[in-house]
């Protein structure tokens, strides 16, 4: 098969875009250009499309002997999942840039042009396992439970999914490592990047403000009573306990925590723990990655955050969109997260959480 | 079996050059040491400085070896406006669509820069140049330009320089050995070059220069070319420089037809697939052909190209390894979508009509490709919000 790999100059995409050459492929590898002032991001932490990064992916590629190349896809990334992060939060919603990116960037943008230059399909370093059967590629969660990353790519659809390789599937972290160092690759110890890529400080709070500005408003408690005052709701997630400020103690003495966020009315309500207690979840815009959306009633899983754990539902889809029930009231579940479906280690679908009660 | 058609990017060495840089990298000793070993390095070099000036019809003395085209252009540029901050002539122009080595170094003077307007060709036009202003003291036009290979008049340039009492520089990297390029008939007052465009070694190149040219020194050291430029002179690049110059000079007369017969069976068999435009005007170098492929993006162009076993350019800078729209192009008002469609293939001594022929029969396949892989509706990536 000819394909592309997207190689961030991390370990993973690496070793992934090692495998394939070794299994034969016709391999090209492109680094994908997100930011529009790649030297300006780049600090302490990793930024995952800094100048360095791209030096390492290029390295790699001279390593495996691959055709090489970078992508300036700075402006869609710009447009497409910078504006919608800062346009989220500043609607009171949590999104999630990376599950985004994957939806409009790696497996839209990238994927389209690849397949139009006449490449079988999109390969990258994320871990989880696709399985063809017949036509259909069906997404499972990887094999290291601890990297699984099927919540980021739950939003894909099977016209993506049919494209796509995740040649680590199969492999723990730790395995990749040792790949990369007995490959002679100089990434083996390069460290992980955790952060949102284009907010390489990891001062999302700072950043959102500097996009935003300054909001102050009102931080009231459930019975509507002043308790406080905030720079600006999109400083604020659901379930959020720290960096509240509160000028006036709980009266039962508890901790409290964000319970809803209002920017229209630029109100942030705090509550006890209990309050973050949800068991009804509605989902919006759903999307399947499945063959034939799954209709109707059925049992599954519910994840809502990249490492979270599975929750046991009562789901009820149709074209409009998804209700989930949980078995167990969840905590921190915030409008704008990707509900992502599965049906035991299956990828059903995605949808995004428009309210939870 | 790869065609490489990317020669005005580098072009593979000469033999001549590889034979005399041979002999040279045995020698020992340093050009500026005084003793035998020094002397015998000093001759091959005044040797090979010898060489170039007869190339380039120049007299010795006014060759200045440098690491490189860039370094000549910054030598001038920096030099010309830190001589003209003194002496009451602190602006220095140039062309809109000079080589980045000249561009960035005038857009590093700030206000004191003045951009001379090209038409659609990017020829340089006679009312730019002669509303000089009176407080330019040298100006800066480019022989054939590096992405469309447009020859610029540089007879007219020198003319309106001499009538406004400004000094004239050419940037020649992409003219010697390519077309006809006598620095004593132009009147120009500097001209740079370099020698891997040419079949000489990467690393060396040459400012020629009028002993009275009026410059401060920029490159402070040991003064060794002419107190204008420091650094020891590495004799062998420059003994390789000044064959593969000698060489193609000497061949001009032959290779130049038959760089534009080819040059004319590209442009035949590259404009035979619809919206392929080729740049440059009626004026070019033979042996560079620039196209801008409607509904394309040049990059895409070039992987597909590269897949095929084809070594062409994009012809413009890339930051981090990313096209950026050519400024060349946008210069010439051929607008945003032009200057990220745009490609260049370039000829040199060791093209074949097998390469061209290569590249025409992959040609059709590879612009439908392309054409399929850019967004048809206004990618929102291509205007900036902000």
């Amino acid at each position: 098969m000819k394909v592309l790999v997207a190689m961030s100059g991390g370990v993973d995409s690496s070793v992934a875009a090692a495998r394939l050459v070794a299994d034969g492929h016709e391999v090209t590898g492109v680094h994908l250009a997100l930011n529009r002032n790649p030297e300006l991001y780049r600090s302490g932490s990793r930024g995952c499309c800094s100048l360095e990064d791209s030096h390492d992916a290029r390295r790699v590629a001279d390593t495996l002997g691959i055709p090489f190349y970078v992508w300036d896809f700075s402006d869609r990334f710009h447009d497409d999942v910078v504006t919608n992060f800062v346009a989220e939060y500043a609607a009171g919603r949590t999104p999630n840039p990376c599950l985004r990116c994957n939806e409009k960037i790696k497996f839209a943008a990238v994927l389209e042009r690849g397949v139009a230059l006449g490449f079988d399909a999109v390969a990258t370093g994320h871990y989880a396992r696709l399985e063809r059967s017949g036509d259909e590629a069906l997404l499972h969660r990887a094999a290291d439970a601890a990297k699984d990353q099927s919540y980021v790519l739950g939003v894909l659809t099977q016209e993506q999914l049919r494209r796509s390789l995740f040649p680590l599937y199969g492999t723990v972290k730790a395995d990749v490592r040792a790949e990369a160092e007995a490959l002679g690759l100089r990434v083996a110890s390069k460290p992980d990047s955790h952060d949102i890529c284009f907010i390489s400080d990891g001062d999302t709070a700072g950043f959102l403000t500097r996009a935003l500005g300054e909001r102050p408003g009102a931080i009231v408690d459930t019975e509507g009573a002043v308790v406080g005052e905030h720079a600006g709701t999109h400083r604020f997630t659901v379930g959020q306990r720290r960096g509240l400020r509160l000028g006036v103690p709980a009266i039962d003495g508890q901790p409290r925590y964000v319970l809803a966020i209002e920017p229209v009315t630029n109100t942030v309500t705090v509550g006890p723990h209990a309050g973050l207690a949800v068991t009804e979840i509605a989902g919006i815009r759903p999307t399947w990655a499945v063959a034939d959306p799954r209709y109707g009633t059925w049992r599954g899983l519910l994840q809502v955050r990249a490492h979270g754990a599975p929750l046991p539902a009562t789901i009820e889809a149709d074209a409009a969109g998804v209700r989930i029930t949980l078995d167990e009231p969840a905590f921190g579940i915030a409008p704008g997260q990707a509900a992502v479906t599965y049906d035991g280690d299956l990828v059903v679908g995605a949808s995004t959480i428009a309210g939870a009660a | 079996m790869r065609h490489y058609l990317d020669h005005a990017a580098s072009s593979p060495l000469r033999d001549e050059a590889r034979e005399a840089m041979l002999a040279a990298w045995e020698l020992t000793g340093n050009p500026s040491s005084l003793h035998g070993s020094g002397r015998r390095a000093r001759s091959l070099l005044e040797d090979a400085r010898e060489q170039l000036a007869d190339a380039v019809d120049a007299h010795p003395g006014e060759v200045v070896f440098t690491s490189g085209g860039t370094e000549a252009d910054h030598l001038v540029i920096s030099g010309a406006a830190a001589w003209g901050a003194e002496h009451g002539r602190p602006r220095v122009a140039a062309s809109a669509v000079e080589h980045p080595a000249v561009a960035h170094a005038v857009q590093a003077l700030g206000g004191a820069g003045v951009r001379l307007p090209v038409d659609s060709d990017g020829v340089v036009h006679g009312e730019g140049l002669a509303q000089l202003p009176p407080d330019v003291g040298w100006a800066s036009v480019m022989w054939v330009n590096n992405e469309t290979g447009a020859i610029q008049p540089i007879d007219g340039f020198v003319e309106a320089c001499r009538r406004a009492g400004v000094r004239a520089h050419s940037d020649a990297v992409q003219a010697l050995g390519h077309v006809r390029c006598s620095f004593t008939a132009s009147r120009l007052d500097a001209l740079s070059l370099s020698a891997h465009k040419l079949g000489g070694p990467v690393g060396v190149g040459a400012l020629v220069v009028r002993r009275n040219a009026p410059l401060a020194v920029v490159s402070h050291g040991g003064g060794q070319e002419r107190r204008l430029r420091s650094g020891t002179v590495p004799v062998a690049l420059a003994a390789g420089f000044a064959a593969a110059a000698a060489a193609s000079v000497a061949e001009l007369a032959a290779q130049a037809p038959r760089w534009a017969g080819l040059r004319q069976r590209l442009v035949d068999g590259l404009t035979a697939v619809g919206g392929v435009r080729v740049n440059g005007g009626a004026h070019t170098s033979p042996a560079i052909c620039h196209v801008t492929v409607d509904g394309t993006r040049a990059d895409d162009v070039l992987l597909l190209l590269d897949a095929a076993g084809i070594d062409c350019s994009t012809g413009s800078a890339c930051t981090a390894g990313v096209h950026q729209p050519s400024e060349v192009v946008l210069a010439m008002g051929l607008g945003e979508e032009a200057a990220t469609a745009s490609v260049r293939f370039s000829l040199g001594h060791t093209t074949t009509a097998a390469d061209v022929d290569a590249l025409l029969a992959a040609w059709p396949d590879v612009v439908a490709r392309a054409r399929g892989a850019r967004p048809t509706q206004p990618d929102p990536g291509e205007t900036r919000a902000t």
